[in-house]
């Protein structure tokens, strides 16, 4: 119920996102979801992708810094509202979050939200119990 | 006319010096060899007696005394007094972590003020003269030991130790501060303020400067002499000698530092081989005293480079001037005043991941302060996917190096490779400051 995530450490260089993403497509990997959280010095490229293992190779050896990192996917409808439920929940169970952010899938109906929790078998119990589709790795791969 | 403070001695000729300066080495000798164990197993270990110190020339039979000695001795085992005997001491920073501890009896503190008044008044300084000593206070030497000296020449001293610069400008100008005491670059920010503030360094009552602390170009002189219009003079030393009034440049002469020889005899030798050099080269300048009672040393390498001028100084003194100190022979960098060594740095980022990350510590002059950045590649050990982790280990590694070096720093966190590496091995300081 858990998806692997990687993060890659970037100083605020310009041009260091786009080496990333290059590499990766030369590579033939396929990101899914991806998020830059910066500060003034220095930012965390956080990806999901269709081949973790291969990436994380791939931008190992291009010397990058990476990590993987368990997140989990909840999959609401793309309307207004969506993620307002979660949120609901999320402060109703008391969850904290670390970070999140969102991608729609391609049919344009689903949005789906990656979440880092603190306690994250707290979170995929109280998510699930309130009914959310909590998304595999297969599962936002072949969205 | 030249001011002297002890005139017969600050112009002996150099036979009647050279014959004092044997007395005391051979009682000193003696007393070392009778009192401290560990300078005693090292002339055993190079086969040296007390007795077999005949002339000044054999004093290179003695072996050295480097900073390790003094850390492995942490941190009283090498006074050679009793420590009821013991009035204050003074420390410094470490390579690793420990201070350099160094002990002075009563006798010391006033020789040292003696030493610091002639100091003083080689500057030009008298009675008469209101002195603002901007020295930081505290376990360094430079505040308190320029502090007795002041009082011992007998002019007034204005204790303001170091920071709060406005209110230094206005106490300069209120108590008409004649002769200021500081580093070379807290001058300079001493007359940037005033710039900012509107004061002209011409209404003040200041003549003199004596700089000291840390190393500064022939061109910060000018601009330290220009901007704050005085004369700005170079004091030498260091805490494991005595602290500040080792050597002092005169007012008259072209250039170099009087050094006190009747208390403190030099050599400059190879640092590689530990040879004496021919007189006049450079090397690394070497120092045993020999009057000092706490804390002698003996052959103390300095690990600062000169070289000494034998020649007549037009102020009449004989003792030998050394030149402006050029360099050092280890990584040692001051900032700001402050001893800091790449290894203390290193010692902090271990203890702050239990790793040894690469790391680089970039040294700049932004305005008149020097500024130092330390940049530590994110290893796989470090690295987190949440921001706020990254930024905690950032202000912690500033915090712990704050702690250990008192010296404030930025830290950047940087890629992996992203520090040049010259065979594999980092290079871990980059000073852009043109001293
Ligand atoms: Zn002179």
């Amino acid at each position: 119920m858990r998806v692997e995530q990687i993060a890659v450490f970037l100083e605020n260089k310009s041009g260091r996102l786009a080496e990333i993403t290059a590499k990766l497509a030369e590579e033939n990997i396929n990101i899914r979801a991806l998020s830059v959280a910066d500060t003034a010095d220095f930012g965390i490229l956080r990806l999901i992708v269709d081949d973790v293992e291969k990436a994380k190779t791939t931008l190992k050896s291009n010397g990058f810094t990476v990590s993987v990192t368990n997140v989990i996917a909840v999959e609401v409808a793309d309307k207004t509202g969506g993620l307002a439920g979660v949120l609901k929940t999320i402060e109703e169970e008391k969850l904290n979050v670390e970070y999140m952010y969102a991608f729609v899938n391609q049919s344009g109906e689903n949005a789906v939200l990656i979440f880092r929790f603190d306690d994250m078998d707290k979170a995929i119990e109280a998510l699930q119990r309130t009914g959310y589709a909590i998304l595999s790795g297969e599962e936002i791969c072949s969205l | 006319m030249t001011l002297y403070w002890e005139e017969e001695i600050e112009t002996l000729p150099r036979v009647g010096l050279e014959s004092i300066q044997l007395k005391r080495l051979q009682h000193l000798v003696a007393r070392v060899y009778k009192t401290v164990a560990p300078y005693r197993e090292k002339m055993d270990a190079a086969g040296v007696k007390p007795k077999d110190i005949q002339s000044l020339a054999d004093l290179t039979k003695l072996p050295f005394t480097v900073k390790e000695d003094l850390r492995d001795n942490y941190p009283f085992g090498l006074f050679t007094v009793p420590m009821d005997q013991v009035v204050r001491v003074h420390a410094s920073s470490g390579t690793t972590g420990k201070p350099t501890v160094v002990g002075y009896t009563k006798k010391d503190i006033k020789t040292w003020s003696g030493l610091m008044a002639r100091a003083l008044t080689c500057a030009g300084a008298t009675s008469s003269d209101m002195i603002h000593n901007a020295y930081g206070y505290g376990l360094f030497t430079g505040g308190l030991g320029a502090h007795y000296g002041i009082e011992r020449l007998g002019a007034t001293v204005i204790p303001v130790s170091g920071g709060n610069t406005k209110r230094q400008i206005t106490i300069m100008k209120d108590f008409k501060s004649s002769v200021l005491l500081a580093t070379p670059s807290y001058a300079l920010n001493l007359a940037e303020t005033m710039n900012a503030l509107g004061v002209d360094p011409k209404s003040l009552s200041l003549r003199v400067g004596v700089f000291g602390a840390e190393p500064w170009s022939e061109n910060m002189r000018d601009e330290v002499e220009r901007k704050l219009n005085i004369k700005a003079v170079d004091i030498y030393g260091l805490s494991e000698v005595i602290g500040p009034g080792v050597a002092m440049q005169c007012l008259e002469g072209e250039k170099g530092l009087h050094i006190f020889e009747d208390h403190f005899l030099p050599e400059i030798i190879d640092p590689d081989t530990g040879e004496v050099l021919p007189l006049g080269e450079k090397g690394e300048l070497v120092f045993t005293t020999l009057t000092k009672e706490a804390f002698p040393i003996i052959r103390y390498r300095t690990k600062d480079i000169t070289r000494l001028l034998y020649d007549e100084c037009a102020c009449g003194r004989t003792m030998v001037r050394m030149d402006k100190v050029t360099g050092r022979t280890d990584d040692m960098l001051i900032i700001r005043g402050v001893n800091v060594f790449p290894s203390q740095i290193e010692h902090v980022l271990m203890g702050t991941k239990g790793v040894e990350p690469h790391y680089q510590i970039v040294v700049n002059r932004e305005g008149n302060m020097d500024t130092m950045s330390v940049e530590v590649e994110v290893s796989e050990d470090i690295f987190s996917d949440e921001i706020k982790t990254l930024e905690n280990l950032n202000k912690r590694i500033q915090m712990d190096i704050k702690d250990m070096l008192g010296v404030s720093c930025r830290v950047k966190l940087v890629e992996p490779k992203s520090i040049q590496r010259s065979e594999g091995k980092a290079q871990r300081v980059i000073d852009n400051r043109n001293l």
